[in-house]
């Protein structure tokens, strides 16, 4: 890790990454930017900015059924949970048919009210401990903990490389899909696991609304300027990268929360992103 | 335009393979959507399934395609009468409802489907050249690097047809490839259809409800509405009573 920091003090010699906090969190911010730029490409071609939201909110439930199960590490229990809730939500989605948002949203709802109940009572010792899941805080973020984003990181890269094509046809024709052999229900359910994989380990330090603020806007941005999937990956990661180290610095010298930052960065560029496409259609 | 029509009888290849569909039932709850459907494909041939809606047209390619629950099987048999068990089936699903603004070009499409190399990273010119020697049969060649969300219905079904041709076929399912299309691009798309008859060695098998064109095009027609209600060349079955009865008098020309 020495070797990281001293590498950074040589290559980007600015004050606000003189503290070995803001180092690791401007380290953090390059192993989640590819992460979630990759990931909210599929998540928003495919309309699921709502499920990775039920996602989120869902780990206070995950939390809870740790401190129950008395687990000493909550991130087991979160994995553990979140992985179940997405094959929950998937089961639903294909056995409702037509009334998947209603009723996903019914059960997302008292998933997080039953968390909620529990971290707020006596067991939980109040919910003002977890709020940090909400907003997230990257500048506690330690260099153990960047090891679990890079694993993150290293698994999406690893489920991008041999299942991308087969999630892009079954994006674009799940009929079409089929018919070339690709397995669409064992697919999306592998790709709602790895999605609940990344928001359980992430969560923590990025927070539930910079998550999917980072999932979703930066991919729509790109979406709106690009012209094939390429382009599309590229600006999606791009946009991600910019606005997360900016946000950074930002917030270190306006003080204000990182995550929020972030995401209003994110909002700017969504926004050009529109004047681009207006002006080019 | 009978170009499609004389080409076949010239056609040498045609009719040696052979498909059986055998008794392919398909019940949904405890409705009965298709009653042991049997017929049989011959390559070289074009095969068209006419019937009413709600007839069960395009749950039989589904369950030709085994991406449905359904009992009985495809039998194909090779030009030397041997079994080969399951043939290769390309297929043009119905009109596609896209998204206009997906950031997914024709040759993405084309490369996530017949690539191995993921296509977010990788595509390299000597494939993307490859792609428009696909879609050049098709006439679309000139498509390559258009977005999805650009394409007319005529553009996107003739894309599709072109990958449909990929791996090369045994089987070719077309369901219902121009309810979408003008005058103009239907008759471009049979022509097109007429042309891999002849070129490819592959059966054809296509729902449609222009009964001007299956007169024109169709080897054999299948009315099916639930079962086989008829089957045999359009000039007979155009005339049976059934035939008459859901669709009225219809001129069946030549055949």
């Amino acid at each position: 890790m020495n070797w990281i920091y001293g590498l950074m003090d040589t290559l980007l010699p600015f004050e606000f990454l003189s503290h070995d906090f803001t180092k690791n969190a401007f380290l953090a911010i390059l192993l989640v930017a590819p992460t979630f730029g990759i990931l909210g490409t599929m998540v928003v071609s495919n309309r699921m900015a709502f499920f990775s939201d039920s996602l989120g909110h869902s780990i206070f439930a995950g939390i809870a059924i740790g401190i129950l199960l008395g687990f000493k590490d909550p991130l087991l229990a979160l994995v553990g949970f979140s992985i179940t809730f997405a094959i929950l939500i998937s089961v639903l989605k294909n056995k409702t048919g037509g009334a998947t948002t209603t009723t996903i949203s019914i059960v997302t709802s008292l998933v997080v009210a039953l968390g909620i109940s529990f971290l707020s009572s006596g067991i939980g010792g109040g919910f003002s401990r977890y709020s940090s899941y909400m907003i997230g805080d990257i500048l506690s973020i330690t260099s153990s903990d960047l090891l679990s984003l890079l694993a993150v990181l290293v698994i999406v890269m690893v489920f991008w490389w041999f299942l991308y094509n087969r999630l892009l046809l079954l994006s674009i024709h799940t009929h079409l899909a089929l018919s070339r052999g690709v397995r669409a229900y064992l697919l999306e359910l592998s790709f709602m696991a790895l999605i609940a994989v990344v928001v359980a380990i992430s969560i923590q330090w990025i927070g539930l609304f910079i998550i999917n603020s980072f999932l979703v806007i930066p991919a729509s941005a790109a979406r709106n300027l690009s012209r094939n999937v390429r382009q599309y990956h590229l600006f999606s990661i791009l946009i991600t990268f910019t606005a997360g180290i900016s946000g950074l610095v930002l917030s270190f010298y306006w003080n204000a929360s990182t995550g929020a930052v972030i995401v209003l960065i994110t909002g700017v560029f969504y926004f050009l992103s529109l004047l681009v496409k207006n002006r080019r259609s | 335009m009978d170009t499609g029509k004389e080409a076949v009888m010239a056609n040498k290849s045609c009719g040696l393979c052979c498909t059986k569909v055998k008794g392919i039932t398909v019940t949904q709850g405890k409705a009965v959507i298709l009653n042991d459907v049997s017929f049989h494909i011959h390559c070289g041939q074009v095969t068209a399934i006419v019937g009413p809606n709600g007839s069960g047209k395009t749950t039989l390619l589904k369950a030709m395609l085994g991406i449905i629950k359904h009992q009985g099987k495809l039998n194909f048999l090779d030009a030397k009468g041997k079994h080969t068990g399951k043939p290769v089936i390309g297929y043009v699903p119905q009109n596609m409802s896209l998204d206009r603004s997906s950031p997914v070009t024709v040759t993405d499409l084309f490369l996530s489907s017949t690539g191995r190399a993921p296509v977010f990273l990788f595509q390299t010119d000597r494939e993307r050249a490859r792609v428009r020697e696909y879609l050049s049969v098709v006439k679309a060649d000139h498509l390559a690097e258009r977005r999805l969300g650009q394409l007319s219905g005529g553009e996107m079904q003739r894309v599709l047809l072109a990958l449909a041709l990929i791996p090369a076929p045994d089987l070719l399912l077309l369901d219902e490839p121009v309810s979408a299309l003008d005058d103009a691009g239907i008759r471009l798309f049979y022509s097109i259809v007429a042309g891999l008859r002849n070129s490819f060695d592959l059966a054809i098998v296509i729902v449609s409800h222009d009964l001007d064109m299956v007169a024109e095009y169709a080897n054999t027609v299948v009315l099916l509405d639930g079962k086989v209600i008829e089957s045999g060349p359009p000039s007979e079955v155009f005339l049976t009573e059934s035939f008459i009865r859901y669709f009225g008098k219809h001129q069946a020309k030549g055949c």
